[in-house]
């Protein structure tokens, strides 16, 4: 009996030997993993930046006012002024197309007129 | 093993045929066996003795060992437990209100050498010199050849230049990394942002730090990595500020001025979204402080928080306000406008003769010195004190600004009466435009101080009262009908309600004593619109001149009060503002006939 608790005993340790082994391992390649998401989100965020600085220096207003007088004669855009706003009443609307009627129905409608008439 | 007998019976008969007692034989035997069992005791236990002194002797080695290793390597910072995002250690961006990018960052490349190691020193010096046209060859070749092992070439270099170094191919140049503080808009909000330059410099870093403006003001925000990247949001408003140095630089060159400043304010938050000050500069190459000479004409020099003038007439709202506050006068009272005004050697004039009286109103829309002068002697010095206290116009303004505290309003030593009645209409006390701005806010909001502040607002504690809201409303009355029938006629917006006041003061001689004939400030202090008033926009051009008429004019109303307006006619659409056009209503014309 004893010496069978040994051998299950010696067994588990081998056991739990093993999955610590692996864990070990697999952490490592984990930590491994992350550093190296990390120095890639670094990048992007370098790229980011980098993008976003290039996006605002295109976008500086002296830039912008330059190539809006260059690009007069085909834009015709001039600096916002009071007489811009306008109302809405001021808008036309397009006018929704209707659709051709492809099945018409007869409807006579004599008989109500007559009696509209009369009311 | 064969265990010995105690008592073998070879011996006990031989012992006994001798007569011996054989008793003796067994405690001999006996004595001999203990002895061999403790030799075996003893020799496991030294067994065990020695496992176990082994077993300790390990378990201590590798602690030692471990200890060894700790205290001998590298600190590393844990990264699998690191909390936070480990990366955004850069200098954090400056935006405007709207999230637009004030200033950022950009990763470049610093070039420095190692002269020892390199193989053909003087054909490195020679390229150097062509990609670099400042840089001295035979300076480059003179440290190249000495005995110098590190060399810094160049700061920051760009990506071509960086490219070009390259194919110099010699192995003494190296490349570092390094962090460039960016503006991308030039000199737009220069003066606010400031600058930043490099504190202490490696070959694998630099720390940027802030050398002016809010860069210098919040450069612990800025470089806190708890912050991890958040932006340091300003009230400015990126368009309006472009359009508002457009506008303010045409002007300046038309009214042939030296300089000129803008602070455009809301008035219920006290947020600047706009402040300009020109001559201006390009804060990604800042020019270098002024060593001789007045500071105040470098390019550096912020004329809106700086510039302590004194700024004329447009205080003169802030006598009739206290002194309807204090029930000294309402709008139509009477006021003695006979001049000169004589106090004992002074005499105060008015700019026209204005006849025997005028109502308050009057004073303000004709711009009368001796009116406001009588009012003020009503009030009194010390209420006087106290009401510009209340205002903020005695102390440096609150900006977020290293230069605020530099703005230190020039006020007289002695609060006499005689500088009660000058100051009551803008001389002897100077003050910035953002005092001013500050100023006009507290009058037209309604009555409650305001506190001016370059960073976005969300919520704001209303200010302790300084006047009532129907007196406030009453000088809002007053100052539109400047604009509408006084000094500021040019000052006229359709649809925006502009009221005003201007104020032309000659500028003080620099060596003391008087002031100049043909130097003025003029200055435009407006609110719009004047039904509700939202913002208010000072205009300082600092000695302009309009010569299109036989003799030069300088008053305000010629000067600052046109540039007021086209800024405001460029700015208020910018900022959502309606214009207010009374559009007669469509009655029904029928054209009867031709």
């Amino acid at each position: 009996m004893r010496g069978l608790f040994f051998v299950l005993a010696a067994f588990a340790v081998m056991a739990l030997g093993f999955w610590a082994y692996q864990e070990n391992y697999k952490t490592q390649a984990e930590i491994a993993d992350v550093r190296g998401l990390h120095s890639e989100i670094g990048a992007a965020h370098e790229r980011l930046g980098m993008l976003r600085a290039e996006w605002a220096y295109l976008n500086r207003p002296d830039r912008l006012a330059d190539l809006a007088d260059l690009n007069f004669d085909r834009l015709g855009l001039l600096p916002l002024m009071p007489d811009a706003f306008g109302r809405v009443d001021q808008i036309i609307y397009p006018i929704p197309q209707i659709l051709p009627i492809t099945n018409p129905i007869e409807l006579s409608s004599g008989g109500f007129d007559e009696q509209d008439n009369d009311l | 093993m064969i265990r010995t007998p105690l008592r073998p019976l070879a011996r006990v008969l031989k012992a006994r045929a001798k007569g011996e007692n054989p008793d003796a034989i067994e405690a001999e035997n006996r004595a001999r066996r203990h002895e061999a069992m403790a030799d075996k005791h003893r020799q496991r236990a030294e067994g065990r003795l020695l496992v176990l002194g082994l077993a300790f002797f390990c378990a201590f080695g590798v602690i030692g060992m471990r200890m060894g290793t700790l205290a001998g390597s590298v600190p590393e910072e844990p990264r699998a437990s690191a909390v936070g995002n480990p990366i955004i250690g850069q200098r954090s961006d400056i935006v405007d209100r709207n999230g637009r990018i004030l200033a950022t960052n950009l990763q470049t490349h610093s070039l420095y050498a190692h002269p020892r190691d390199m193989i053909d020193p003087a054909y490195t010096a020679k390229g150097l010199a062509q990609i670099f046209p400042e840089l001295d060859e035979a300076e480059l070749l003179a440290n190249f050849t000495s005995d110098r092992r590190f060399l810094w070439i160049r700061r920051q270099i760009s990506p071509e230049q960086m490219q070009a170094v390259h194919d110099i191919g010699s192995p003494g140049l190296l490349f570092g990394p390094r962090e460039m503080r960016l503006y991308p808009n030039g000199s737009i909000a220069a003066h606010i942002l400031g600058g930043a330059s490099y504190g202490r410099e490696g070959v694998a870093s630099a720390e940027v730090i802030g050398v002016a403006g809010v860069e210098s003001k919040f450069d612990g925000f800025l470089r806190d990595p708890a912050n991890e990247g958040a932006p340091l949001e300003l009230s400015l408003d990126l368009t309006v500020q472009a359009a508002a140095e457009r506008v303010l630089a045409g002007g300046m060159s038309i009214m042939n001025a030296k300089g000129a400043a803008s602070v455009l304010m809301d008035i219920h938050t006290g947020e600047i979204i706009s402040m300009v000050s020109l001559p201006d500069f390009d804060p990604n190459n800042r020019p270098r402080v002024l060593t001789t000479g007045d500071q105040s004409d470098s390019p550096l020099f912020n004329r809106a928080v700086q510039g302590v003038y004194e700024l004329g007439s447009v205080f003169k709202i802030f006598t009739t306000a206290q002194a309807m506050e204090l029930g000294l006068v309402n709008a139509n009272t009477m006021i003695d406008t006979q001049g000169p005004l004589t106090w004992g050697r002074f005499r105060i004039r008015d700019f026209h003769d204005y006849g025997p009286e005028l109502s308050t109103t009057d004073v303000i829309v004709e711009s009368s010195n001796i009116g406001t002068a009588r009012i003020a002697m009503q009030i009194g010095a010390e209420r006087q004190r106290d009401f510009l206290g209340a205002l903020g116009f005695l102390e440096p303004t609150p900006l977020e600004m290293v230069e605020a505290p530099t703005g230190r309003p020039l006020l007289p030593p002695n609060w006499s009466e005689i500088s009660t009645m000058t100051i009551s209409y803008g001389h002897g006390l100077s003050s910035s435009p953002v005092h001013l701005a500050a100023g006009y806010a507290a009058i037209a909001n309604g009555g409650t101080r305001v506190e001016p502040t370059l960073l976005r607002r969300t919520n704001v504690e209303v200010g302790p009262r300084v006047i009532s809201e129907a007196v406030s409303a009453r000088s809002v009355d007053m100052l539109r009908q400047v604009v509408q029938r006084g000094t500021a006629s040019f000052g006229e917006v359709r649809g925006y309600e502009v009221g005003g006041k201007t104020g032309t003061a000659d500028k003080p001689r620099a060596a003391g004593g008087g002031y100049y004939d043909d130097k003025v400030i003029s200055t435009f202090a407006s609110v719009f619109p004047a039904s509700d008033p939202k913002y208010v926009l000072i205009v300082t051009l600092d000695e302009p001149s309009e010569n299109s008429g036989a003799e030069p004019r300088r008053t305000a109303g010629w000067t600052a009060v046109p540039v007021a307006a086209e800024m405001i006619r460029r700015i208020a659409p910018l900022l959502g503002l309606r214009p207010q056009v009374d559009t007669p209503q469509q009655v029904g014309v029928t054209l009867t006939s031709n």
